[in-house]
């Protein structure tokens, strides 16, 4: 073949080069579609006001945090940190409840096993909204009604079958031989389970808690039910809105844009990752 | 367990059999607390009147006061995730084949299209509030561009509105929906259709006779997902049409902190319940119960 | 059928470089091996080949044809993964059937072929389960009868045989060879086990560090190593390497260890005179190492080196004897009716005719 001549083909070239374009082309379209409402939603939260009804101007040039600070003032500050605690009662109790569950669905079997995990399943899917009214009923009568508690509390009923659910398959995906070894290497059960099974899950388990801290602070119907002074923030917002000017609502927006932005900086790979363990 | 004697083994091993039901214990005591009993406290609340008598009263309520949106909010409800889920799933599904590819940037194109996951549904109706207002970004663009003279105007008018809500809906919750499909495509071993495309399949072929098949399981499992959530939309829905578009949720929510009646607040909530459970239903028998575990 | 020839290939993977500039010639219905050791590039060679991965530089020709930016599907090739890649949602037969269905081959002959190449490989049986009902081995002979159904311009096949037992092993490639020859395929082979590489090969490519190390017929790669990896990865137990430095004597050069020294007849001497007074590797193969009085009657020069039995490795065929000259250890394959015990005196003949000179610094063989 030396002595012959190599064909190039350029129409091999061209159209390897045509799909890299498109492909490129698409992944652009998504990330525009999804990034641009976020950017936009700062930009305009932040814009001053003679800007933004000035159909000119598309990205404004001066801004003011007036309104946001308006809004802080008016209570969202506070909002922010009762869902702070609201999310992080949800992942205290959840976790405390849900990790042995999740692990005796891991590491043993029993009967009635699977009926037990798919009525968890099922309550996974049930709508949570279902409990919120009668709870308040409750909740005047033990004094939980308008606390943080109560909603954590609520929270965690809603987070409870998901971090079974997950933890379980963490924890399966954690070899028993490990553990094992570990007891046979003259440790109890539930000391191999802290010293050995733990740690190997601990990404797995911090991937959950994230989830569960984002459901909780997510949550706005039951949080609204249950709260009338003590609301989160979605709850304060979601009161607040109905009535107030379109500038309140931008930082509206932008208050809760903002810790979104730092869930995914934090733990955009755990968010990911995430669901290939709960596929497993 | 200590095993002091011959005898405390076997009552060691008896105790070890109730070991797993010792560690479920708190959750199913937590289970019946918090959610058995404000279900059946609920169905007293929407059925039984202060006395204790039943009543018909919330559900003649429902059915015939002038007031009452309940009609439509099924309807809405309904229609929403009729037009919706279509969307998200395709465009979830596209998104994943999309992300399944090599491209430098990845990382960071994946982390800003999973975004939306981690906003609630409230802050996502705002944020396109804000996109779609009269001065919104998106009139100003188009009016930039001479597409149209006029703004287009969202709020108010209730198709635009319907309009407006699909979309953010779309843009917000088809990020789960990719998170699952895109999960169950990372566990498709590449080698699968690598496989395929030495033995000349085309693209077509590939996604016909490899990758659809292996990932029916995450497909349906998103179905399942999406679905009983989207009989649940709320937050969108009352950020950005408030009662012109009644929706399930929307009304038991008023009928709560509005109207103050907890007994039809209890009652849209459980037919919620009843619609979940039966759509829940038919696609179990539809598809394999175990694919219920792969998702949220 | 057609040639394949890579030019230049270097694939990075972000920092990873897996392929250092690969150029290989691939002749017409040639079956060319390659080996080395786990890491070294040999799957990456083969899946730049496939098309499955875009080489960072270089280029793919088939025939006359660059097929750098042809993809997978229109290089009419056939591929045995190393992790099999038998699709788990098809059972046995429609896995083997699918590269004929896809190339829309008439009913009743896709079903003649696959039960041809079930019949091969002897997985006959098995052609109603699905993948997660056969074990390791069981998979892998799907793959390769997948992958030997379709008559492809160029197979690859990625350590095809490596789960299977060694009677089956044995068997299996005298089949393939076989098939081969029979269809004429142009066959770019990997694997980690020499006497594989050894028997099937009609040329074996060395691979080190996503280099290759050299090309040649086995014979050539096991008689005439390029340099001290070739020498040291083919033959079992591995090449003695020994320091030396060569020195002027009255009487001509000799190659001189801590143990021993060997005075080199003129044609070798001739060899390393510009070396004078520098260090050399001397490399020797056990079985060119013989009991005083063993060599066969063809070995003319030997040189005698003399040690005391340190361990014996009696497997058999043959025994390994591990002797201990004083600094250091050669190891000797002797036949398998010798018998010598540790701690005994043992003088050894080195054949002179079979010893290799490698450079200390670059490894490259001068002999
Ligand atoms: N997708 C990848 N990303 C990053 N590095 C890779 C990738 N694929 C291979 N490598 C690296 O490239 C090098 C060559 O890998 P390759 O799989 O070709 O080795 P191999 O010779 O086939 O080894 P083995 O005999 O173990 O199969 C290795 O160092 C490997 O770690
Ligand atoms: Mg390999």
């Amino acid at each position: 073949m030396s002595n012959e001549k190599i064909l190039t083909s350029r129409g091999d070239i061209i159209r390897y080069y045509t799909y890299r374009i498109i492909l490129a082309g698409l992944v652009i379209i998504a990330v525009v579609w999804i990034a641009l409402p976020f950017i936009m939603t700062i930009l305009y939260a932040l814009a001053d006001p003679a800007q933004y009804y000035d159909p000119h101007v598309i990205i404004p040039t001066s801004y003011t945090l007036k309104h946001v600070n308006q809004l802080l003032i008016l209570g969202a500050y506070q909002a922010t940190i009762n869902s702070v605690i609201v999310a992080l009662i949800t992942i205290g109790f959840s976790f405390l409840i849900g990790l042995p569950a999740g692990y005796a669905f891991a590491r043993y079997r029993f009967r009635g096993k699977d009926s037990l995990k798919l009525f968890i399943v099922a309550l996974r899917m049930f709508p949570m909204m279902v409990i919120a009214v009668p709870l308040l009923v409750l909740y005047f009568k033990l004094g939980l009604a308008d606390t943080l508690v109560g909603i954590g509390l609520a929270h965690t009923s809603m987070a409870l079958p998901f971090v079974i659910l997950i933890t379980s398959s963490i924890i399966a995906g954690v070899r028993v031989d490990y553990e094992e070894a570990a007891m046979v290497f003259g440790l109890s059960r539930i000391g191999a389970f802290f010293r050995v099974t733990l740690p190997l899950a601990l990404p797995g388990l911090t991937a959950a808690a994230i989830f569960t801290f984002i459901m909780s602070w997510n949550e706005v119907f039951i949080a609204a039910v249950l709260s009338f002074q003590n609301r989160t923030l979605p709850a304060f917002i979601l009161n607040l809105i109905a009535g107030s000017t379109d500038f309140i609502k931008f930082a509206g927006a932008f208050i809760m844009v903002i810790p979104a932005l730092i869930f995914v900086f934090i733990a955009g790979k755990y968010l990911v990752r995430m669901w290939g363990i709960t596929l497993k | 367990m200590t095993r002091k004697s011959g005898e405390s083994i076997p009552l060691s091993i008896k105790i070890s059999n109730y070991v797993p039901y010792l560690l479920l214990l708190p959750t199913l005591a937590y289970m019946l607390f918090f959610i058995g009993y404000p279900l059946v406290e609920g169905v007293a609340l929407a059925f039984f009147d202060e006395q204790g008598h039943f009543t018909w009263a919330n559900v003649n309520y429902l059915l015939y006061d002038p007031g009452s949106l309940f009609w439509d909010a099924l309807k809405y409800t309904i229609l929403l995730a009729a037009v919706i889920i279509p969307i998200q799933v395709s465009v979830a599904f596209g998104l994943a084949l999309l992300f399944n590819a090599k491209f430098p940037g990845k990382n960071l194109a994946l982390y800003t299209v999973i975004l939306p996951l981690t906003i609630s549904d409230v802050a996502a109706g705002l944020i396109w509030y804000v996109m779609l207002g009269q001065y919104g970004f998106f009139n100003k663009l188009l009016m930039d561009l001479g597409v149209i003279s006029h703004p287009i105007i969202f709020f108010g008018i209730k198709n635009m509105e319907f309009l407006a809500i699909v979309m953010t809906e779309v843009w917000r919750a088809t990020a789960i929906v990719f998170v699952i499909i895109f999960a169950g495509l990372q566990m498709i071993s590449h080698e699968y259709y690598e496989a395929a495309e030495v033995f000349g399949a085309t693209t077509w072929q590939r996604f016909r006779y490899i990758i659809f098949p292996l990932l029916l399981p995450s497909l349906q499992a998103a179905l399942i997902i999406r679905t009983l959530f989207a009989f649940q939309i709320f937050g969108v829905v009352w950020t950005l049409a408030g009662r012109d578009i009644p929706v399930l949720a929307g009304e038991a929510y008023y009928a709560q902190t509005t109207l103050l009646r907890p007994g039809v607040a209890a009652l849209y909530a459980l037919i919620i319940a009843a619609l979940s459970v039966s759509v829940g239903a038919i696609y179990i028998k539809f598809f394999k119960a175990k694919y219920l575990e792969a998702g949220m | 059928m057609v040639d394949v020839h890579l030019r230049g290939i270097v694939k990075k993977f972000g920092h990873t470089i897996a392929l250092r500039g690969i150029d290989l010639d691939v002749e017409d219905g040639e079956f060319v091996v390659l080996l080395g050791p786990s890491g070294c590039g040999k799957t990456t060679t083969l899946r730049i080949i496939a098309g499955l991965e875009k080489p960072t530089k270089g280029k793919v020709i088939f025939g006359n044809r660059d097929v750098t930016y042809l993809p997978p599907r229109e290089r009419n090739i056939s591929m045995v993964f190393q992790s099999y890649a038998v699709w788990p949602h098809m059972k046995v037969y429609d896995n083997i059937a699918f590269p004929l269905k896809i190339k829309k081959v008439p009913k009743e002959e896709i079903d003649r072929k696959v039960k041809w190449a079930a019949e091969l490989l002897q997985i006959s049986d098995l052609l109603d389960r699905y993948p997660h009902q056969l074990s390791g081995g069981q998979r892998q002979r799907v793959a390769v009868a997948r992958a030997i159904v379709v008559e492809p311009q160029v197979l690859l096949m990625d350590e095809p045989l490596s789960n299977l037992d060694a009677l089956l092993r044995v068997k299996m490639r005298s089949e393939l060879k076989k098939l081969q020859r029979r269809i004429k395929v142009t066959t770019i082979y990997v694997t980690h086990d020499q006497v594989e590489a050894m028997t099937m090969g009609d040329r074996i490519a060395v691979m080190k560090d996503g280099k290759i190390m050299q090309i040649g017929t086995p014979t050539e790669i096991y008689h005439k190593p390029a340099n001290m990896f070739v020498a040291g990865f083919i033959g079992s137990p591995q090449m003695n390497f020994i320091d030396v430095t060569v020195s002027e004597e009255a009487d001509g050069l000799s190659l001189v260890s801590e143990d021993f020294k060997i005075k080199l007849p003129p044609d070798i001497a001739e060899l390393v005179k510009q070396y004078t007074g520098k260090t050399l590797v001397m490399g020797i193969r056990p079985e060119h190492i013989y009991p005083e009085g063993f060599a066969p009657s063809n070995v003319k020069r030997t040189v005698k080196i003399s040690g005391v039995v340190d361990f014996v490795e009696a497997l058999g065929s043959d025994t390994i004897i591990h002797l201990n000259t004083g600094s250091r250890i050669i190891v000797v394959k002797a036949s398998g009716t010798y018998h010598t015990n540790i701690g005994e005196k043992l003088n050894v003949e080195l054949g002179l005719d079979k010893i290799h000179i490698f450079r200390k610094d670059t490894e490259e063989a001068i002999l």
